[in-house]
């Protein structure tokens, strides 16, 4: 906004440094791995690429993951939107624990949660019973999920709360004013005042639970084609088949994910602010 | 129509409304005037529903709304800071209470219309609040509070956020409109020409306690204390009296005044320091004998006729004598 209606001027040498650093270190950084990746997996063609992600192991693991994400997602949608509200509209004892505590997975190593889950989940552990009633947690795809949903718990909350701050609550109470009850208030007012935030914190969640190695490697058995994730794929391709090209594929074909979500997010949401 | 009975707010140590009670005639327009932090808004927030009274009670119409939510009194609601509903278009927003009920389409559209012609903002249907001026988007707000056909319309502070000019214009807009619908209208402001301009009666709260309340003029010119008199408009202190400036009369000499009137209150000496001249009004700022200094309006003929200078001494006296006891009428009592 401001550099359209400011008057256009020419860079100073030290501008142009300056940008030419910050380029080069985006290219190297950024621009240069990703692009290794891609070259190396659609050096020969489509053919070998289709084929490497389409193994039953590399089927599962796809699925494996989306799952994930199916999981994770409305689960840190809801609890991070009430968990928003309650840290910006609630006055009870324990808010700045609570606010605290959110940040924790950001803190923690997510190799710490995963051993954090065995510990309370596995077969010795506080709710290791589960186990003994045949309801495998730890190996199996309840622990991952718990895992996945841990290390992306903060996202949604981070980016909801300071949208949530900055609209305040005069909407919400003009339209209790003008009869709306509060769940009518929640989603004609609230819900489309935060949906950026909301957006934004659902594309950072999915690309996360994409892409989480430590906490889920952890709790998960490892088997091929049985509790693989993507990522867990990509890494046991490259480091126990010394499979390079297969792991460049799922490398890529993990990327691509991550991109529809967040091609997806931004259409969905032109759609709903133009109707 | 609107009665509020010993009502008492207290946020933690801060009393923010102390034993308040107060009667709105229908079809009123009452301003609740006084200082930030005179619980003007509290007041005005828990006749609304937004804030819940420690003690004491609300009735709109004769029903007892004390313990009703907002959605349920029966009230629209203007907000200082417009609280437009940014993801909607001005239609949106201004049928918000209708879609609410469930009115048929039509029905409101003819109702938005309608009230977007008289609020002065037919055709701008499809635009976003973003998209209005801040007189705009509080004429918007006003039309949707207005939609839901309200029994008593309250006003916290609307004007405030604009403009001086935008914010006189719109508030002989307010009090034509409030001739024409006649809808019973609480207006909070801190601003005292605002409150004397647009106001059937005016409500002055200090402290979270209502000072006094009557019609603008008895107000102004018969406030009961100190408070009332000063906030109301300039005063200028005479001895122990606080008397309007334009109710100063200056003279050179002492034998302008009969001796009845000398008899009765003699004038005082005063040293002339500025003299300002404001058009048909001259505001003379003076020194008295003892020390203070206070500030006599006078007319621009007068001011001819005395050719006032920095430096002349003359002599001051309000225009009615002022004996203390009878000052403040309500005190003496």
């Amino acid at each position: 906004m401001t550099s359209t209606t400011q008057k256009r001027q020419k860079p100073s040498a030290g501008t142009l440094i300056l940008r030419t650093i910050a380029l080069v270190y985006l290219f190297v950084l950024l621009a240069v791995p990703i692009g290794l990746i891609l070259y190396r997996t659609f050096a020969n063609g489509i053919g070998p690429f289709i084929d490497s992600i389409t193994t039953p192991a590399a089927i599962s693991a796809f699925n494996l993951s989306l799952l994930l994400v199916a999981i994770a997602v409305p689960l840190n949608v809801v609890f991070g939107v009430i968990t928003s509200l309650a840290l910006v509209r609630g006055r009870f004892p324990g808010r700045k624990l609570l606010q605290a505590v959110v940040d924790l997975p950001f803190a923690v190593s997510p190799i710490v949660v995963g051993v954090a889950l065995i510990l309370l989940w596995g077969r010795d552990g506080w709710f290791g019973g589960l186990e003994t009633l045949g309801i495998k947690v730890i190996y199996g795809i309840p622990g991952m999920a718990l895992a996945t949903i841990f290390v992306t718990l903060p996202f949604v909350v981070r980016e909801v709360e300071p949208v949530l701050r900055e609209i305040g609550n005069d909407q919400e109470q003009a339209a209790a004013t003008l009869g709306a009850n509060p769940w009518q208030t929640f989603w004609r007012i609230t819900l489309p005042s935060i949906r950026w935030g909301l957006t934004y914190g659902i594309v950072l969640t999915v690309a996360r639970a994409l892409g989480e190695f430590g906490a889920v490697i952890m709790v998960s058995s490892g088997f091929p084609g049985v509790s693989q994730t993507l990522t867990l794929l990509v890494h046991a391709r490259y480091i126990d088949d010394h499979n390079t090209y297969g792991a460049y594929a799922a490398a890529t074909l993990l990327m691509g994910l991550a991109m529809l979500t967040l091609l997806l997010m931004t259409l969905l949401d032109r759609k709903r602010s133009h109707s | 129509m609107i009665d509020v009975t010993d009502a008492r707010k207290y946020y933690g140590d801060f009393t923010a409304l102390d034993d308040v009670s107060l009667s709105i005639p229908a079809g009123s327009l009452t301003a609740l005037l006084g200082p930030s932090g005179s619980g003007k808004s509290t007041l005005l927030r828990s006749i609304a529903g937004l804030e819940t009274l420690d003690a004491g009670r609300v009735v709109i119409s004769g029903d007892d709304v004390t313990d009703v939510p907002p959605q349920k009194r029966g009230i629209g609601f203007v907000f200082q800071h417009y609280a437009a509903f940014k993801h909607m278009t001005v239609r949106d927003n201004v049928a918000f209470g209708l879609t609410i009920r469930k009115r048929p389409k039509n029905e409101i559209n003819r109702k938005v219309d309608e009230l977007l012609e008289i609020v002065g903002l037919g055709g701008l249907q499809k635009r976003y609040p973003a998209q209005l001026s801040g007189g705009q988007r509080q004429r918007m707000a006003l039309a949707r509070a207005l939609a839901v056909d309200p029994q008593v319309l309250l006003l916290d502070e609307p004007f405030g956020a604009l403009d001086a000019k935008v914010r006189a214009d719109l508030r002989q807009w307010l009090r034509r409109l409030h001739d024409e619908v006649h809808v019973t209208t609480v207006l909070v402001t801190h601003d005292q020409e605002e409150a004397l301009d647009v106001a059937d009666q005016i409500a002055v709260l200090n402290k979270g306690r209502i000072e006094q309340i009557g019609a603008p003029e008895d107000l102004y010119e018969r406030p009961v204390n100190d408070f009332v008199m000063s906030f109301l408009g300039s005063v200028a202190k005479i001895g122990p009296h606080l008397v309007r400036p334009h109710d100063l009369r200056l003279e050179r000499a002492l034998e302008r005044w009969s001796p009845e009137e000398r008899a009765e209150m003699e004038p005082s000496k005063a040293t002339v320091g500025r003299v300002v001249r404001l058009g048909f009004e001259v505001r003379v700022d003076l020194l008295d004998e003892a020390g203070e200094r206070l500030s006599a309006e006078i007319t621009r003929r007068d001011d001819e006729r005395l050719a006032l200078k920095a430096g002349d001494v003359v002599y001051v006296r309000p225009v009615r004598a002022l004996p203390p006891e009878e000052a403040f009428p309500a005190l003496a009592m």
